[in-house]
């Protein structure tokens, strides 16, 4: 890049599909956009936060065959061809997610911000079958910053849902 | 149908929108040729740019123009036009102005570009060149050149010193004194900063903007750029957090106005989480506190000075020392309160600004004297109680810290506590029980609201605050539908639009009681007009009716004598052909009642830590926070508040702290990596409670704003609580590892009881 002279050469646009929330996108992007923000400005679906761009706070998390992932840390091109869910995916119609429902009775937030990247994390959580205590749940949804701090109610949230879901 | 919804732990009304995804921030909304800024800042602290080289950058395609001061004009010239409602006294920063650097990472140009990545990319490749010039940045080293704090930022009150605190001291038998510090702590939401200008053909530009003022805003952009109030528009209907970052207007709206009214194209401009730390923080402070008491344990004396750093351009205050004139009965206070101007950003208000900075002092240095006299440190506070504000001469409104000692002290089972410091232990785990109080203004600022009734019984409510996360939404929509006896579902409110009644800055927990007491205020009109219209209806159980022999619930307006004699909202606006009541009203605080009395939240916090004897660590397994803030109109909602603050605290006490390489000036720690906050994993235990405080005077619905009062004692708690786990006093935040072992190894012969 330092050496670049006159005009300045960029990356080239290659083909990538993307199947998010059951749709199937088939885009041109440049391997420098992030899925994060291939998410945000090119497929409009900006329930997927931003907060850092540098997988330092978690606001980004979105599940890539059903595993939770960072979605600043992962160029979109590596991801073409996988199934992505992101927080506008989780609800069925009008029927929010289990975790969407508890997080708003125990008030699991505040501004918000963090709430996608949480729940999608949860949801990763549960998929994934660990977390099988309080304690566990602390130290796997500690990559997700809550400024707000709404640490408890976020527990208490997920560990109704897993008791739910672990009762059927 | 119950109606009465204030005091109801309800769900918030916008929660669905936040766990769907479909709440907007600033950077969300969509314009048809959206262009994308990025934006540059200096590397040095201080200097003067020799040359900003964009030539290359100009190069990339997609790259539509770079914004440096070399091609910026037609701004407006005055200092003063970028003044805003929250600027300290001074010469407000001018973003773009000239070559001048005077603090590390000033925003010194945009690149425009078609995309995202390529305005990063193309500000990888420009090449500045800087004239550099010797910077101050050390507080600590230049206390000497500390001048008192001038008067003129919002709400800042000099502090009042009374009788003779100096020689008091010096004769007393049981005294203490100490040196507090804490360094700059940065606010991080968690959204970034940014904002969404559109332009319009017309010349009006609407800013979609992360604030915590949209009319702030809207002065501050007209001023500069010259346009009239009415062709800007503000719009922040969510804000990811603020914590008093938004209160001020900041760069990157500056920015995305000046692209989109140059280039006339919609324009995004959102900081990078580095740049987060680039505009304002909680400024490092140096506190000494002296105390002496009697051996009863009455305090005799109190000295407490504060040095706060601030830019070299303006002087940013706080109201840090005043609190330790208030908080206790004592005959005899020097207070003193200076600011070393250095090179740095101007600090901003950051969540309970000035009091959780006292506090961190001056709640340790009590612990510290109840220690000095062998009383109980919630003893020795109960017996210092102050009943009145004694700097004022005058009552409180209400104050019910005693039961908040009282409840909290029960909960936390403080009774079992032994008063020795490293006397309780599990393992090589030292367990330590500490505590601590506070206080916060309660304030009320003038603000307007409108309601609108349609036929259809629905009510829409709205005024230009802010929804940062506290509830305002939703806290508003019960206050309206109490107020006219609505069902929940049928009312909206609606903020964060300069299109709407003009409301506070959302900061200092007032707006609740302001934004609350002017919704209240407009659904009474509504209220009036519809007693009216009921008494005008023809053959109906109301003809005639006068407005007092009349109330509203259920959705109904019924005779106060007869509830079988009602009609409904609908049925009174059919029955008379009314398509809609439009009513505005406002409401202020009540000048009357400043005078004879003043207005304060209380909390006290109890807080448990755990310190590992060889490794030093800290783990706060514990916290009871009780709080006595007038009427709690959402316990939900405002106990979130609460728990907030209390990890804040935790936060502030244990991890937070931008680090300044003062070679360089600048911060070094600028990322959430390095910059710690509180994670899940920190936060254990933490009880809230509020305490039944009854209120008529401080405003019309009896409340005092949960904002702030919750952090407050928290930091100062979880100090104590070391202290009785180790015997260890760190008086330096935040409280790492490495302080407690070296403490514990430098002063193993520390005043024991
Ligand atoms: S935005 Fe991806 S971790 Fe912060
Ligand atoms: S709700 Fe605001 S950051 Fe979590």
């Amino acid at each position: 890049m330092k050496n670049a002279t006159e005009t300045v050469e960029l990356p080239e646009h290659y083909p990538v599909s993307l199947k998010v929330n059951g749709q199937a996108y088939n885009l041109k992007l440049q391997p420098w956009v992030s899925l994060l923000d291939a998410l945000r400005d090119h497929l409009q679906l900006k329930g997927t936060k931003k907060g850092c761009d540098h997988g330092q706070c978690g606001a980004c998390t979105v599940l890539v065959n059903g595993k939770r992932i960072n979605s600043c840390l992962t160029m979109a091109v590596m991801k073409d061809g996988e199934e992505i869910t992101t927080i506008e995916g989780l609800a069925k119609g009008d029927e929010l997610h289990p975790l969407q429902k508890a997080f708003i009775e125990h008030d699991a937030f505040q501004c918000g911000y963090c709430t996608p990247g949480q729940i999608c994390s949860a949801v990763g959580l549960l998929n994934e079958g660990k977390a099988n205590s309080l304690e566990e749940v602390k130290e796997l949804m500690s990559g997700n910053i809550c400024r707000c701090g709404a640490y408890t109610h976020i527990n208490s949230a997920i560990m109704q849902v897993k008791g739910e879901t672990g009762n059927e | 149908m119950k109606t009465n919804y204030t005091g109801q732990p309800a769900n918030r009304v916008d929660g669905s929108l936040k766990v769907t995804g479909t709440a907007k921030y600033a950077a969300e909304f969509e314009a048809e040729g959206l262009l994308f800024g990025y934006i540059i800042n200096s590397t040095i602290a201080k200097g003067k740019i020799k040359e900003i080289d964009i030539s290359q950058a100009m190069q990339v395609a997609g790259v539509v123009q770079i914004f440096t001061h070399e091609n910026v004009s037609g701004l407006a010239w005055f200092n003063k036009s970028y003044k805003d409602m929250d600027s300290p006294p001074g010469d407000p920063f001018r973003p773009l102005y000239d070559h001048k650097i005077r603090y590390s990472m000033q925003p010194i140009g945009l690149v425009v570009a078609t995309t995202f990545e390529v305005a990063r990319f193309a500000a990888s490749l420009i090449k500045v060149t800087y004239k550099e010039e010797k910077l101050v940045t050390n507080l600590q080293d230049n206390l000497h050149r500390s001048k008192k704090a001038p008067m003129g930022k919002v709400g800042y009150v000099q502090p009042k010193s009374r009788g003779d605190a100096e020689s008091v001291f010096a004769k007393a038998e049981y005294k203490i004194e100490g040196e507090y510090v804490h360094a700059a702590e940065h606010h991080n939401p968690l959204e970034m900063f940014a904002t969404t200008a559109i332009w319009e053909e017309d010349g009006k530009v609407t800013l979609y903007d992360k604030t915590q003022g949209v009319s702030n805003v809207q002065l501050y952009i007209s001023n500069i750029f010259g346009l009239s109030l009415k062709n800007v528009r503000v719009v922040s209907p969510f804000v990811g957090g603020g914590f008093g970052s938004g209160l001020r207007p900041q760069y990157q709206v500056f920015m995305a106005t000046l692209a989109a009214l140059e280039l006339r194209r919609p324009v995004r401009v959102v900081m990078t989480r580095q740049q987060m730390f680039s505009f304002g923080h909680r400024p490092g402070t140096v506190q000494r506190v002296a105390m002496s008491a009697d051996e009863n344990g009455k305090l005799t004396s109190i000295q407490h000075e504060a040095y706060g750093e601030t830019s070299q351009f303006e002087d940013y205050t706080e109201i840090v020392v005043n609190w330790s004139g208030t908080m206790y009965n004592c005959e005899n206070v020097k207070l003193k309160y200076e600011l070393v101007k250095l090179d740095v950003a101007t600090p901003t208000d950051m969540r309970a600004p000035g009091a959780v900075t006292s506090a961190h002092a001056f709640e340790s240095a009590i612990d510290e004297i109840a220690y000095a006299v062998k009383i109980d440190p919630l003893e020795f506070r109960k017996i210092n109680y102050a009943e009145d504000d004694q700097v004022e001469g005058k009552p409180y409104s209400s104050k019910e810290l005693r039961a908040c000692y009282d409840q909290g002290a029960a909960k936390f089972g403080w009774s079992g506590r032994s008063i020795e410091p490293r006397s309780m232990r599990e393992g090589n785990q030292l367990i330590g029980w500490g505590m601590a109080n506070g206080a916060w203004d309660a304030l009320q600022m003038p603000a307007k609201a409108q309601a609108v009734l349609s036929l259809d019984g629905k009510l829409t409510v709205s005024s230009g605050t802010s929804e940062i996360g506290t509830g305002t939404y939703t806290i508003m929509t019960q206050i309206a539908a109490e107020t006219l006896g609505m069902d929940i579902n049928d009312v909206t409110f609606k903020l964060g639009d300069t299109l709407m009644p003009m409301a506070p800055l959302q900061g200092g927990s007032w707006t609740a009681a302001s934004v609350g007491s002017a919704v209240k205020a407009v659904c009474e009109e509504v209220k009036a007009k519809l007693f009216k219209l009921a008494s005008k209806t023809k053959h109906s159980p109301l003809s005639g009716a006068a407005p007092k022999e009349l109330t509203m619930a259920e959705g109904h307006i019924f005779l106060i004598s007869d509830p079988g004699s009602r009609l409904s909202i609908i049925e009174v606006m059919r029955l008379t052909e009314t398509d809609s009541i439009i009513e505005s009203g406002m409401s202020g605080p009540d000048p009357a009642a400043k005078t004879t009395h003043s207005f304060n939240s209380h909390a006290a916090v109890f807080a448990e830590v755990k310190v590992d004897e060889d490794l030093g660590t800290v783990i706060v397994t514990r916290v009871v926070c009780a709080v006595a803030a007038g009427k709690i109109l959402n316990p939900k909602t405002a106990g979130s508040q609460i728990l907030g603050s209390v990890v804040w605290g935790i936060s502030k006490a244990l991890e937070e702290e931008t680090v300044m390489d003062n070679n360089f000036g600048r911060f070094m720690n600028h990322n959430l990596g390095e910059y710690h906050v509180a994670v899940n994993k920190d936060i254990n235990d933490i009880d809230i409670i509020f305490v039944e405080e009854h209120d008529d005077l401080v405003n019309p619905l009896g409340i005092k704003g949960v904002g702030e009062i919750g952090i407050i004692a928290v930091a100062p708690a979880i100090a104590n609580a070391v202290f009785h786990a180790t015997g260890v006093r760190v008086r330096d935040l935040p409280i790492t590892m490495d302080k407690v072992l070296q403490l514990a190894e430098e002063d193993k012969n520390q005043v024991r009881v």
